[in-house]
């Protein structure tokens, strides 16, 4: 009972760990690449200080705000927090990733997507309406390949469980498995389509007909949009913990020894700081898509999420 | 006869009795006595949904199985009567919308009394009665005979609630529809009744269980059924009534034929291929899966491309229709490949989800009844705002939306992840094709399940958020409590079955250790906070947690962020400079689903119309601009329209027959009647 304790407590320190990060990460990825546009860099904790600044503002609501407009951030913010309690970051075996499994995960996305267009429509604007339709179109396309690179990799391991899946690469060792490349190569492509990042969407702008994410929470300030900012940071950080469980989990915690989660929570961090270098460079060699020419991709995504699940029942189960 | 001495039993007579009192009330209901309807015929149907509630509730719960027979009819043959837990589950289904309807009702019906809409109210009052009556005695059912007279009281008395409003020529066309393909449904029911009865040796369910079939003749016999069966669920290709069909009903009629109704169908598919057959096959499975995959994902395709609300819901019932398919047919192909405890899952995600369309289903088209009631409008691009005015309705429908869209933490999620999770288990199968089948499949189910909730973004944004597009729905008001109640007692319905999913699980473990002698002990295991279908090392969800974090976010910002702080002031959106913002600028709802449109453009036949009108002069400018759309059914174009061609074609080929003579008609009878004979002897 007592060891039961301790790995919920655990968990729930992981869990705050996770959304506390979440804007580090951030701001180390504009700060990277500030340095490879060759631009005078804010500093790392800048995301922490404009948090804190919109949470001081005072709130501005457009006339027509009725009631759902104000609950969505905080439903928004809720979905990602329990998207992040159950992955596992700095250790596995903890009993938190019981809660959902990575279907439920994906549903979870969808749960702060859906309310996040929904308060797109609420003000009546033309570019509400604009952001909601298209993220909506980008999302249609990329659930199902990311659940296709999912499902490749629960089939894999035989459970859809975060933790056992991640434990059970672990345990598997060094083993080159062509289906796990081309599930990487897919998720990646969701990833990016996900978390509004170049080539689907651009983050750093307010000022192009062609935003999708931006335009829904245009209307958004002061706490609200405090709250709707952190969790797309934390959504930033699960997709880039995900990749980094399912296809490098080494280095991360297996008991609960503070050696061995120190140990856990330094691969994890040079992990993703090095992720998002790699994430820097694709931004910044790429140019942003035309909106049409984003189904190509993610219809790309979803032929490779087929190909990994293909191969993985041709080549790599026999029965 | 068990222990509990049929009290069961008598109490789903008492709700039959109930309805037949409900329709002879609303004879009464004259124009000058609306009363009869509003009060004395909705209150019997009240009673017949509780009684069906408990009763189906005893029988699910108590595992009891109880028969009944009456000496009706025909000397020789008996009518039977039957109530198991499978009958006892679909009883509660449809109780528990036959309550919700009998506290919608009243409110609702009013506008029939009197005012431009005013219609003789006596029909609707039978006709509601003899349709809940045909779908409460078909459902208790032991014999073919009495299933057959109750399914066809089903579907006569839909015609008349279809065609109610027979005033628009739409509503008499698409009634039409639906009785033509309620006969041809019901025919190759019979036919499958026929091939079981003939093996059987007679016509009580007990005799087509002992019928020791040929996999042939049982392949005849699924098939037969299921395409009868279908044909009324709604499957694609023969789902063309559907569309048509629900959306002229009166709204609660609607909620009742898109949340019972078509779930007959799948009752008759369970009840064929499970019980009376008995041994499932996994060829069958794979058809299932196959038609269940194309109609969930036609159908949202579909949904998406309308305008009118009702129309939207009804094809979103053929998609769920498709995810119940799915479900049963990977139940089939799992049983049929002798994996019983998975089949068994497959068979609770399918009926889970039976449960969970009805109820969210029905919200949705209460909901859908109340901006009819309220605004008068069908098309969405003539509702907006309506969470200003109807600040109650639109959270009901808004939890209606999130349900059906498969999010957590609402019902729709549960039996769809079911779903997933059955499909996941495709690498014990041994036969490779299948294997590979199976996770495609649920990557469709995926997609559909996206295309879900964008669809469900359009329907109630542009509903219900944004600014009023008519005079109508700015003025618009909340509507009478009873239909508020009506909803929210299915809202609070969604919520519970999507929170406690476990203990439901449990308490349907009787319906399958019917059908396949196995229960999902794994499913609770771990107690009602988790589900676990197949074992926690696998994949487990825990609701209550996602409530409880949801609940703990919105606590901790009123605590830190809103109290203290001051109150947020109003300003106008940002216009861009130029001027007020009108609610003609906004989004409409072929604007909102016109990217989706040109990524799976080959699937509906699109009719785009840009009319405009040049002014005179030398230098033509456009003084007025019309924009249509139409998208067409292809199943429509391509396999009705063709049929009905060949069908006149061949009917005026022997049209000549018809001379106008009675000489002539005399003798063909008696040239049949001698055809007959010498066939008889």
């Amino acid at each position: 009972m007592d060891s039961e304790l301790t790995a919920w407590a655990l968990a729930a320190a992981q869990a705050l760990l996770f959304i506390a990060a979440a804007p580090l990460l951030a701001g180390w990825v504009q700060r990277v690449k500030c340095h490879a546009q060759n631009r005078a860099a804010p500093a790392v904790w800048q995301p922490y200080r404009n948090l804190a600044k919109l949470l001081r503002k005072k709130m501005l609501l457009a006339e027509n705000a009725s009631w759902l407009f104000r609950a969505v951030p905080y439903i928004v913010f809720g979905a990602m927090l329990l998207a992040a309690a159950v992955v596992p970051l700095i250790a596995v075996n903890l009993p938190s990733a019981a809660i959902a499994d990575m279907i439920v995960l994906v549903a979870f996305f969808a749960l702060a997507r859906f309310f996040t267009a929904l308060a797109g429509l609420d003000i009546g604007t033309a570019f509400g309406g604009m952001g909601a339709s298209r993220e909506m179109m980008v999302s249609a396309l990329a659930e199902p390949a990311m659940l296709m690179a999912v499902f490749t990799l629960s089939m894999t391991a035989s459970t859809t469980n975060l933790s056992v899946a991640t434990g059970y690469v672990l345990q598997s060792g060094l083993v080159l498995r062509p289906s796990f490349l081309f599930a990487l190569l897919a998720l990646t492509m969701v990833a990016v389509a996900e978390t509004s990042r170049v080539p689907v969407d651009n983050p750093a702008t307010h000022l192009e007909l062609t935003m999708l994410h931006e335009a829904m929470i245009l209307e958004y300030g002061g706490r609200h949009l405090a709250l709707i900012e952190w969790a797309s940071q934390i959504k930033l950080m699960i997709y880039s913990v995900l990749i980094v469980d399912f296809f490098f989990p080494w280095g991360i915690a297996t008991g609960f020894s503070a050696a061995a989660l120190a140990v856990g929570a330094l691969a994890v961090a040079a992990k993703l700081m090095l992720l998002a270098v790699i994430l820097v460079v694709w931004e910044t060699v790429l140019a942003k898509m035309r909106l049409f020419r984003v189904p190509q991709f993610l219809g790309f995504a979803f032929m490779l999420s087929l190909l990994a699940m293909l191969t993985h029942v041709v080549l790599e189960t026999g029965g | 006869m068990s222990a509990a001495g049929g009290t069961p039993l008598l109490l789903a007579y008492a709700a039959v009795a109930s309805t037949f009192l409900s329709g002879a009330i609303s004879l009464f209901a004259v124009r000058r006595h609306p009363g009869f309807l509003h009060f004395g015929s909705f209150l019997f149907l009240f009673l017949s949904g509780a009684a069906s509630i408990v009763a189906g509730g005893w029988t699910l719960l108590g595992k009891h199985t109880l028969t009944g027979r009456f000496a009706l009819g025909l000397p020789w043959l008996d009518w039977h009567l039957r109530i198991d837990p499978l009958s006892g589950f679909f009883l509660v289904l449809l109780g528990t919308l036959v309550v919700a309807i009998s506290l919608y009702g009243p409110s609702y019906t009013r506008e029939f009394a009197r005012g431009p809409a005013a219609q003789p109210l006596p029909p609707l009052g039978v006709f509601t009665a003899l349709f809940v009556l045909g779908m409460q005695v078909m459902l208790l059912a032991d014999d073919a005979l009495v299933f057959m007279i109750f399914w066809e009281m089903m579907s006569l008395s839909g015609y008349f609630l279809v065609v109610y409003q027979h005033q628009h020529a739409a509503n008499r066309h698409a009634a039409f529809l639906y009785l033509l393909l309620a006969h041809v449904g019901a025919l190759v029911i019979l036919l499958s009744f026929g091939v079981l009865a003939a093996f059987g040796g007679g016509l009580t369910f007990d005799q087509m269980r002992a019928a020791e079939l040929t996999p042939l003749w049982a392949t005849i016999a699924f098939a037969c059924a299921f395409l009868g069966f279908g044909t009324k669920a709604g499957m694609v290709p023969l789902h063309v009534w559907l569309p048509d069909a629900h959306p002229v009903a009166p709204s609660h009629i609607s909620a009742l034929m898109s949340g019972a109704m078509i779930k007959m169908g799948i009752y008759g598919i369970v009840r064929v291929s499970y019980d009376l057959i008995g041994d499932v096959r996994w060829e069958w499975g794979v058809v299932v899966l196959v038609i269940g995959t194309a109609s969930s994902l036609l159908g949202v395709l579909y949904a998406l491309m309308q305008h009118d609300l009702k129309r939207l819901l009804a094809y979103h019932s053929i998609e769920n229709i498709g995810i119940i398919l799915m479900g049963l047919g990977l139940s089939m192909i799992f049983l049929g490949s002798g994996h019983k405890m998975l089949g068994t899952l497959g068979l609770i995600a399918a009926l889970y989800h039976t449960l969970n369309h009805a109820l969210f289903k029905g919200l949705l088209f209460l909901g859908a009844g109340a901006v009819l009631y309220r605004t008068h409008a069908h098309d969405l691009d003539h509702m907006g705002g309506l969470i200003h005015r109807m600040p109650l309705t639109a959270f009901l429908f808004l939890v209606g939306c999130v349900a059906i869209s498969a999010l957590p933490p609402f019902n729709g999620f549960v039996s769809e992840w079911l779903t997933f999770q059955t499909a996941l288990q495709a690498p014990v199968l041994k036969n490779g094709l299948l294997r590979t089948t199976l996770p495609i499949a649920a990557a469709l189910l995926a997609l559909t399940g996206a295309l879900a909730a964008a669809c469900f973004v359009k329907a109630f944004g542009i509903a219900f958020l944004g600014k009023p597009r008519t005079r109508r729905a700015a003025r618009a008001r909340e509507v009478p409590a009873g239909m508020l109640v009506g909803m929210a007692l299915l809202a609070a319905l969604c919520l519970l079955l999507g929170v406690f999913p476990t203990t439901m699980i449990q308490a349907m473990a009787p319906i399958t250790q019917l059908l396949v002698h196995e229960a999902l002990p794994s499913a609770a295991a771990q107690g009602w906070l988790w589900l676990t279908p197949i074992s926690p090392q696998v994949a487990s969800y825990s609701a209550p947690f996602v409530v409880a974090a949801i609940v703990v976010v919105f606590g901790l910002g009123y605590l830190f962020l809103k109290r203290g702080a001051a109150a947020p002031r109003r300003a106008y959106a940002w216009d861009c400079g130029f001027g007020q913002l009108n609610s003609r600028m906004q989004y409409t709802s072929s604007a909102f689903s016109q990217p989706i449109r040109r990524v799976f453009g080959g699937v509906w036949k699109v009719d785009e119309q840009i009319d405009t009108l040049a002014s005179a002069g030398p230098i033509p400018r456009v003084t007025s601009l019309h924009y249509s759309l139409h998208t067409h059914d292809w199943s429509w174009l391509r396999c009705y329209v063709p049929i009905g061609r060949v069908v006149l074609a061949a009917a005026n080929r022997i049209g000549f027959i018809q001379t106008g003579n009675i000489h002539t008609y005399l003798k063909f009878s008696f040239v049949t009647l001698l055809v007959f004979l010498w066939i008889v002897s």
